[in-house]
């Protein structure tokens, strides 16, 4: 016989031993898969490892970026003679006999600064442009139209120009230094990201649940601040680590053109790459030290950015 | 379709009149003023008295603009401190090298990248899906001037199959016509010369193509990936369709309209490129003149090439944006 | 010899990282030629994977299917890709769910109809546009040369939906497979549809099998009615003896649940509780027990095995099957009724 309370305990058993399939929050399931991802855990370890050396790496550094070395009682530069690696320089010596290893180590702070500063005035002020006009737009109104159609027309601007050349024009007025390469940078960044804040927006503001908050009569201001900005942040989101890629990537095109930071106790991968270039037929290892750490450093950027692009998409979720 | 066009048109007034402010204000802006940048930095201050004189920046500034616009307009845009020549001489003759190798690069990155992204797409996890992606991941990251090194030091300096430098070997007796090379070459019937300017760019195209190739392979790859998943392809294949029609009329129809605003879009990038390649390879287009202005200081030559490149940019995407039209009919009713 | 004899079709999908999942837990059911046959359940019930097994639409990569599908003798799920590419367009044919997404939005309407001819009827050119037009006429499009140039956006849902019938029945198929081509359409024009599907199928033949949710839909169409629920028939019977006495407790809930007009003033409406994740694998029992109102330790200990219950060739998987007094008001909840206002309306 079997009474109620059996029945009741068999079927919640047979229940329990299915897998339930609860609904998460968008950004729960995102980090759930972002963590099953072999390309951000790739890209992780690359950015921890540069993180790391960045932080560490003016201690750990053997010797003085601006120190030069002896080789048989001379210093050698700008002979076409270059020292190798060896028991004291690791990577040997550069063009005007510095420790090539110690100028790495320090180098990887420097590049660092330069992706994070520049991509954050990107971030900052691309969003607030993106922001502004999306939620003028949002809002509504003629003038709101209006507003948004004036800022995108100078964003469009901004993107009509080469980036690169964007870059010198601002270097130019501004002269040369580690901060000119930041803005320039940073500033080539800015139209990429008011347009994908504002597109985001754009298609948010379309969407059913505005118009069911709006029919709840929720004010629109709330609606747009409340609703609208947080939901359309993850493309920003994903752009910003992608940003950190190109910005390093940037900077060296931008030292290679003769803009880059002239101080030589501050040695930037990109500045180092670009003099290296000068003598990269008799010793191109000093070209390919830090193309090396500019390209993996850029590969575990853009790794960590394509896989929470994918993660967050929504049509990739099952 | 004209409607368009000229709506279209009409849009780039205020786009490129808010350029010529900004160069104008940039020009302003620039360590020494105007005068500096016409003369350099190394003008005496006699020389700057009698320039800002004869620009009359002694006048309003809304009739400076003016005189800065109709300056433009007659595309006197003054000399180059470097050569003494017009700007405008120079950025004639240096443009066709640039479009060249441009043009090049990017049917190299079309040829190459639209096939490799649909079969990895059509592969997907394959080892060509996975290394199409890797590698376009990579073709991102590496610096496009030290690929182009890369590029010289292996296939010009070590295996000595490509020239390392410039667009034509030198002594070379071939007439000038359009001053495409290639194309001059076929045109006046001297194919060596053709042939000498295309081993010229392959070395440069294929570094400045590194880039617009990656985004190539991963925007087919991502936009065949989407279109396999499109009801209407289902529909195709239970129309019991050959599986080429399905995969030409259904598929990839629909899958290279996306990569054919993004190529639009890559001609900014494809500049950018231009400036560090030409340099590397001393290919004497737009690219080697800026990087030698922005060395010299030669602020007139770099104010005219970016109005020139700005109104070329936004002129190759509002073609993308007309053949984009003709593809697409959803567009072309609206 | 029916035309279209599926027989314990499974179908099991396998995601990298994720749990297998049996879609189709073993369906069987048979269409004879000219017969319309109703596959009915709520959404994940399996019903559209069915159909795009039989049609050999299911991805490669990650699906397993066993069981057989004979179709005119031969099984459909062991065809090579080629011959069904051969069969596909026209000996069976599909009609989708959402006209709009359904067709290519890039390719005139006309070359949409002729590559069908071009495929299995080897026509070209004039003809080819001839038979178009005359397709497209047949499905009640009006100006049909015209509309030959045009593009999917260009048409209504209702006219888009037509040329996908149109396509359909191009070369004259012998089973149609229909994948709720109404759901996605306005009340009015789902009727157009489903009026003309059934002039199609009465003057060509053509068996029709008919994907649906809706039990309006089944009540004006279909001739033998299988209702699923998580991948298995639970209960299949011709359509009148179904809709008088749903044997099944799902297939009466889904009939109980449906609002009635006719309906005492007050009365509530009779929900389903829960949802179709609210089950239990067909291993352990029945996979409605969850939900069901009368569910007992029986339920609880196996599969259920389709029976006959009550009456010879009515079939339902349950253990407690739901009676029905000959003539009593409690069990049946009028739909013969219903089903004769159905019947005269269409």
């Amino acid at each position: 016989m079997s009474t109620k309370t059996d029945k009741i305990d068999r079927l919640a058993e047979l229940t329990a031993s299915r897998e339930t399939t609860t609904g998460n929050s968008l950004w729960v399931e995102a980090m759930r898969r972002l963590r099953r991802s072999k390309m951000a855990l790739i890209g992780g370890v690359i950015i921890g490892a540069f993180v790391l050396l960045a932080i560490l790496g003016p201690w750990i550094a053997p010797y003085d970026p601006t120190d030069t070395h002896t080789w048989r009682g001379e210093v050698l530069t700008n002979q076409n003679i270059f020292v190798g690696p060896r028991a004291e320089n690791w990577l040997g010596l550069d063009h005007l006999a510095r420790d090539e290893f110690s100028r790495m180590l320090i180098g990887a702070r420097q590049t660092l600064l330069v992706g994070i500063v520049a991509t954050l005035l990107g971030f900052t002020v691309g969003a607030l442009i993106g922001g502004a006009s999306g939620a003028a737009l949002t809002l509504g109104g003629a003038a709101g139209k209006r507003f948004d159609t004036v800022v995108m027309r100078f964003i469009d601007m901004m993107l009509a120009l080469p980036s690169l050349l964007l870059a010198v024009s601002i270097a130019a007025v501004l002269g040369q230094s580690l901060t000119t390469v930041m803005i320039a940078v940073g500033v080539v960044q800015v139209p990429i990201f008011a347009r994908l804040l504002r597109g985001a927006m754009l298609a948010q503001g379309g969407s059913d649940y505005v118009l069911a908050a709006q029919s709840l009569g929720v004010r629109k201001r709330r609606i747009a601040l409340g609703h609208v900005l947080p939901n359309s942040l993850s493309p920003v989101i994903v752009q910003s680590t992608l940003s950190l890629a190109t910005a390093i990537i940037e900077a060296a095109a931008l030292s290679y053109l003769g803009l880059g930071n002239p101080d030589a106790s501050e040695p930037e991968w990109g500045v180092m790459l670009a003099q290296a270039q000068g003598y990269f037929d008799s010793a191109p290892m000093l070209a390919v030290y830090p193309a090396l750490g500019i390209i993996i450093t850029a590969l575990g950027f853009t790794l960590l950015g394509e896989a929470m692009r994918e993660a967050l998409d929504p049509k990739l979720r099952s | 379709m004209l409607r368009l066009v000229v709506r279209r048109l009409l849009q780039l007034i205020p786009t490129l009149l808010g350029l010529s402010v900004l160069l104008f204000v940039w020009v302003r802006l620039l360590p020494g003023g105007p005068a500096a940048a016409l003369l350099g930095e190394r003008a005496t201050a006699a020389d700057k008295a009698q320039i800002e004189r004869a620009l009359g920046l002694d006048q309003p500034l809304w009739v400076q603009y003016g005189r800065f616009l109709e300056r433009l307009g007659r595309l006197d845009l003054g000399t180059s401190t470097q050569t003494g020549q017009p700007v405008w001489d120079e950025f004639t003759r240096a443009f066709p090298a640039t479009v060249e190798l441009g043009v090049t690069a990017i049917l190299m990155a079309v040829a190459v990248g639209i096939p490799l992204g649909y079969f990895a797409a059509r592969r997907r996890g394959s080892w060509l899906d996975v290394s199409a992606v890797s590698g376009s991941l990579l073709g991102i990251c590496i610096p496009v001037f030290f690929l182009a090194y890369l590029l010289k030091a292996l296939f010009a300096v070590q295996l000595g199959w490509f020239p390392a430098f410039g667009r034509q070997t030198t002594g070379l007796d071939a007439t000038e016509v359009t001053g495409f090379y290639v194309l001059d070459g076929i045109l006046t019937g001297e194919f060596d010369a053709s042939w000498d300017a295309v081993q010229h760019l392959v070395l440069p195209a294929m570094a400045l193509a590194s880039i617009p190739l990656a985004i190539i392979v991963r925007m087919t790859r991502a936009s065949v990936l989407e279109v396999l998943g499109e009801d209407y392809v289902r529909t195709a294949e239970s129309k019991g369709l050959k599986q080429s029609v399905v995969r030409g009329r259904h598929v990839l129809r629909n899958a290279l309209l996306p990569v054919v605003t993004a190529i639009g879009l890559l001609t900014g990038g494809l500049l950018s490129g231009a400036v560090l390649t030409e340099s590397v390879f001393a290919f004497g287009g737009i690219g080697s003149f800026i990087k030698t202005a922005i060395d010299q200081r030669d602020y007139p030559v770099l104010v005219g090439f970016i109005m020139f490149i700005a109104l070329a940019y936004v002129i190759i995407n509002l073609l993308v944006d007309l053949a984009y039209s003709l593809i697409d009919p959803r567009v072309r009713v609206h | 010899m029916p035309l279209l004899s599926v027989d314990e079709l499974t179908i099991t999908f396998s995601g990298r990282g994720s749990r297998d999942v049996q879609a189709v837990a073993g369906v069987s059911f048979d269409v004879d030629q000219g017969q319309v046959v109703g596959l009915v359940g709520e959404s994940g019930c399996g019903k559209s994977v069915t159909s795009l097994a039989l049609m050999g639409l299911l991805p490669s990569r990650g699906v397993t299917i066993g069981g057989r599908a004979d179709y005119d003798g031969t099984d459909l799920l062991r065809l090579s890709t080629a011959r069904m590419r051969d069969l596909r367009g026209s000996q069976l044919a599909m009609i989708f769910q959402d006209p709009l997404s359904s067709l290519n939005p890039v390719v005139p309407i006309g070359v949409q109809v002729t590559e069908i001819l071009k495929r299995h009827r080897g026509m070209k050119g004039e003809p080819a546009r001839k038979e178009a037009a005359h397709l497209l006429d047949r499905v009640g499009i009006p100006d049909p040369t015209r509309r030959l140039k045009e593009y999917p956006h260009q048409l209504s849902g209702g006219m888009r939906q037509r040329a996908l019938i149109a396509m359909a029945v191009a070369c004259a198929p012998r089973l149609l497979i229909a994948d709720e081509p109404t759901t996605a359409l306005d009340v009015t024009i789902q009727a157009q549809i489903l009026e003309l599907l059934k002039e199609l199928v009465d003057e060509e033949g053509t068996a029709l099998l008919m994907i649906t949710h809706d039990l309006g839909v089944v009540a004006g169409l279909c001739d033998q009615v299988n209702v699923l629920y998580a991948g298995k028939v639970v209960e299949s019977a011709a359509r009148r003896p179904l809709f008088a006495a749903p044997t099944h407790p799902y297939a009466h809930g889904l009939l109980g649940s449906i609002p009635r007009l006719d309906a005492p003033r007050g009365e509530p409406l009779r929900p389903i509780r829960g949802s179709i994740n609210d089950r239990i694998d067909w291993a352990d029992g029945c996979a409605f027990a969850p939900r069901c109102d009368s569910y007992t330790m029986e339920c609880l200990t196996g599969t259920p095995q389709l029976t006959e219950p009550h009456t010879p060739g009515h079939l339902a998987r349950c253990v407690n099957p739901v009676k029905h007094e000959m003539h009593g008001d409690g069990g049946d909840h009028g739909n013969t009724a219903d089903l004769k206002k159905t019947e005269a309306g269409s």
